[in-house]
């Protein structure tokens, strides 16, 4: 089999979130889970019972396929916990359509939950052992945080990108965000917000920081075939790829430039077309930066013009691309690991049921997820039945 | 396995005050963090060497705690093509910039054990008299 042979093979059949936001200290990651994962399927007009191959990462939860699986009744032949941060989920949809394509499963279920907001506040963060002995920590980076703010610098640095070019990004995630009722932040943002709020770690404010929530996310997946016979409009996935080249910040080779150039190419490669086949972009924006880097190695504009191709609100509403239509991470939902939301929102654009912030005649879209610190890039192509 | 325990041995280097990193004799590449198997090459073969401790600002962050003074997050590009994060030390951090030459010492009071910290070398990043 090639790769080629996954296009259009597989599709999303159902996506939900679980409730969002501040879910309050008597609520557990897996309760989100759970939550998502029945009203995926029900969309999907499916049940547990017929989930026979379960995907799924929850930070601090070595096992979370374990747990997932007893605490759902699911009793998979076919089992992923494969656990590269906030990419996990898209990489989980490359390896679903690998697995289903093989005869592994018919029914993939990726999920994913957590409760960062409600844990800050009561002492149960996990914390344990570090795995290997850190070369960093010494030095007392604020992690994430001061990570991306290195790869912000330098792209600065190299490229002339201006704090203005970051703050745009934000703008755009909360006026996209304005139009979403689920965002959690959802109030007016002015550039001149993000430049005058509290540096966290230069070059980034707290305002080019992602959100802190709480949340879960679901995505059933499965056969073209038999998706054909299920409720919703199938929505294809039309290429994946995936790179990682580091973990540590310290060893990224070029802070400019992401694994994504890599995992982008081969998404495209398999779907068989290119950014300018692309009617929008779901991309883990957990810093401004990202977008700003990501819309590069994606092959948006060419490298060191992020800053300003995001400018002027071109990724805004009423923009020429639009990015983020959920509002992202910046202004959505960020409850760790967001790289389940870019899937759920692309889906519901291509099926035309985003709301008041649905584009017009979205037939192919990316999905885009990040792992680390700038770590695992993985790229999904995702499409209608007009893309196949 | 044989040999020094490649953590300890790089703790036990830096304690007696070196900046101490690995050189792979297959491909005689510069290895850090250390390891027991070089990165670019799969070697095995790889030996405690010594960095001059001679480097440049790749990039920048400046840290402004609530409660303590401001600190610069830097990543370093050592002369014998390594990189580390570290601090500079000894001047602002808001003047820490990107291209600075720096050049290494030992703190030996951190308060997680000794650490590689770094100094603008001459002529750099200080503010010039008006």
């Amino acid at each position: 089999m090639s790769p080629r042979d996954l296009r259009g093979a597989t599709a999303i059949v159902g996506v939900a979130e679980s409730d969002l936001g501040e879910v309050g200290p008597d609520r557990y990651a897996i309760e989100l889970a759970a939550q998502a994962a029945g009203a995926a399927l029900a969309e999907a007009g499916l049940t547990t019972r017929d989930v026979d191959g379960l995907f799924c990462a929850i930070a601090g939860r070595g096992m979370a396929p374990l747990d997932v699986a007893e605490y759902l009744g699911i009793r998979p032949r076919y089992t992923d916990g494969t656990m590269v941060g906030g990419s996990s989920f898209v990489s989980h949809l490359h390896h679903a359509a690998l697995a289903i394509t093989s005869g592994a499963c018919d029914v993939a279920l990726i999920v994913y939950g957590s409760t960062a907001r409600s844990d800050s506040g009561r002492g149960r963060l996990a914390t344990g052992p570090p795995e290997l002995p850190s070369y960093e920590a010494a030095y007392r980076p604020r992690m994430p945080i001061t990570g991306y703010a290195l790869a912000a610098a330098r792209h600065m640095h190299q490229f002339g990108t201006t704090r203005t070019q970051l703050a745009e990004v934000a703008v755009a995630a909360r006026r996209w965000a304005r139009l979403n009722p689920k965002a959690f932040a959802r109030d007016p943002l002015t550039v001149e917000d993000v430049l005058a709020a509290r540096m966290v770690s230069s070059p980034l404010t707290s305002l080019d920081c992602c959100l802190v929530t709480d949340g879960g996310g679901a995505v059933v997946v499965t056969s073209a075939a038999r998706a054909a016979d299920l409720p919703r409009p199938p929505v294809y996935l039309l290429g994946a790829g995936e790179a990682h080249w580091h973990r540590a910040i310290s060893q990224m080779p070029d802070l400019t430039v992401t694994a994504a150039t890599e995992s982008s190419a081969r998404a495209y490669a398999m779907a068989g077309v290119g950014p300018e086949d692309v009617d929008m972009v779901q991309l883990y924006d957990a810093f401004t930066i990202n977008t700003i880097l990501f819309l590069e190695d994606l092959g948006f504009c060419a490298k060191g013009e992020g800053g300003d191709f995001v400018s002027g609100g071109r990724i805004a509403p009423g923009g020429d691309l639009p990015v983020n239509t959920n509002g992202g991470g910046l202004s959505y939902c960020h409850p760790g690991m967001y790289g389940i939301f870019p899937l759920i929102e692309a889906t519901r654009q291509i099926r035309g049921e985003a709301g008041m912030r649905q584009q017009p005649g979205v037939t192919i879209a990316v999905a885009h997820g990040n792992g680390g610190q700038l770590s695992s890039q993985v790229t999904a192509v995702l499409g209608g039945r007009d893309s196949l | 396995m044989t040999g020094p325990a490649p953590h300890r041995e790089y703790t036990d280097r830096v304690a007696a005050g070196t900046v101490p990193c690995q050189t792979c004799d297959g491909c005689l590449s510069a290895v850090f963090p250390p390891r027991v198997i070089c990165p670019s090459c799969g070697g095995a073969d790889l030996r405690w060497s010594e960095s001059a401790g001679l480097g440049t600002v790749y990039s920048a962050s400046v840290l402004s705690p609530r409660d303590a003074d401001p600190y610069s997050v830097v990543l370093v590009d050592l002369d014998e093509r390594f990189r580390m994060m570290s601090t500079v030390v000894d001047i602002p951090a808001r003047d820490v910039r990107i291209g600075m030459r720096v050049r290494a010492r030992v703190e030996r009071d951190g308060p997680s054990g000794p650490r590689i910290v770094f100094t603008a070398e001459e002529g750099e990043g200080r503010h010039e008299p008006a």
